[in-house]
């Protein structure tokens, strides 16, 4: 690929990105929601490595 | 088959099926979300009257049916609980909630986004979004009263009434655009008729949707497994799965 099949492509993804003028409102959208489900994911494996690591401590304290 | 049910019915029996069950529902929803996201956002067309901003849509939608659908089985499973007294009923329903509130929230907010440049305004009190914010305070107040009841048995039943008394709310949600004259469109997919709009934008909505129901199903398995690990945790099968 030249020089100009690297700027048609690199005119492709900027305007991708623009949206149409609406980059803003897209974006903001898959952002909030990538971000939400990062939050809620990470918040789940911590509840599960804190009761796996609390449970453990209980069938050592009993054992 | 309902003996099979009734085996896994038990805290004990769910917890190591739940883990088997994850991997599955967790592959299946970053495969739909990425052939959702590639089909909506490269492959349909442009809205003519719209223009970008609709592509909103495939988050909206689907996270729209979600807090109404999670809301739905979370109820069902509270009001098994209440009704049949089986503890993994109200953990699941305590499992369900976190999620269907995180939808319920991100169809508000990409709701907003969407509203701001197709209507010209980010919220109205108009009966489609107040009803959807009520299930919201539903989903938190659910929560929040779980939280402040120490005993988890009696919380199980506290919260199992407010669930099943909020479940008058969904079909509120769902007809609010034919009862009442809403800002908010009416249905543009429904069961009984072909869908107005282009075939790939139906495919990207499909996709998108099918990648939120498995990612519910997913993340609620593995909380699941920790409200399990919580309540369990002296229990003489939870000593054994955890020495």
């Amino acid at each position: 690929m030249g020089e100009a099949g690297a700027r048609v492509s690199w005119d492709a993804l900027c305007a991708f990105l623009a949206m149409g003028g609406y980059a803003p409102f897209v974006w903001g959208s898959y952002g909030v929601a990538a971000l939400c489900i990062a939050v809620e994911i990470s918040f789940v494996l911590r509840r599960l490595r804190k009761s796996r690591a609390a449970g453990a401590n209980t069938a050592l304290a009993s054992a | 088959m309902a003996s099979v049910l009734y085996t896994y019915a038990s805290p004990q029996a769910f917890y190591p099926l739940a883990g088997r069950m994850i991997p599955w529902f967790a592959g299946a929803a970053a495969i739909f979300a990425a052939a959702g996201l590639y089909v909506g956002f490269l492959v349909a067309p442009t809205d003519a009257v719209q223009g970008e901003s609709y592509r909103i849509l495939y988050l909206h939608v689907p996270a729209a049916w979600m807090s109404m659908f999670l809301y739905l089985v979370m109820a069902g499973w509270a009001g098994l609980g209440f009704v049949l007294n089986t503890r993994l009923s109200g953990m699941m329903a305590a499992a369900i909630a976190p999620t269907g509130a995180m939808f319920t929230f991100l169809a508000l907010w990409s709701g907003a986004l969407w509203g701001r440049p197709t209507w010209g305004t980010y919220w109205v009190w108009d009966a489609r979004l107040t009803s959807e914010l009520i299930l919201l305070f539903l989903y938190l107040g659910f929560l929040a009263l779980r939280e402040a009841i120490e005993d988890p048995r009696r919380a199980d039943r506290a919260s199992a009434i407010l669930a099943l008394v909020g479940v008058v709310n969904i079909p509120i949600i769902y007809f609010s655009v034919q009862w009442w004259n809403t800002l908010h469109q009416g249905a543009s997919v429904s069961l009984t008729r072909a869908p107005t709009m282009a075939g790939s934008m139906f495919a990207g909505l499909l996709l998108m949707t099918l990648a939120a129901w498995m990612y519910s199903i997913a993340v609620s398995l593995a909380r699941v497994r920790a409200i399990i690990l919580e309540r369990e945790r002296d229990t003489e099968w939870a000593r054994q799965v955890l020495a």
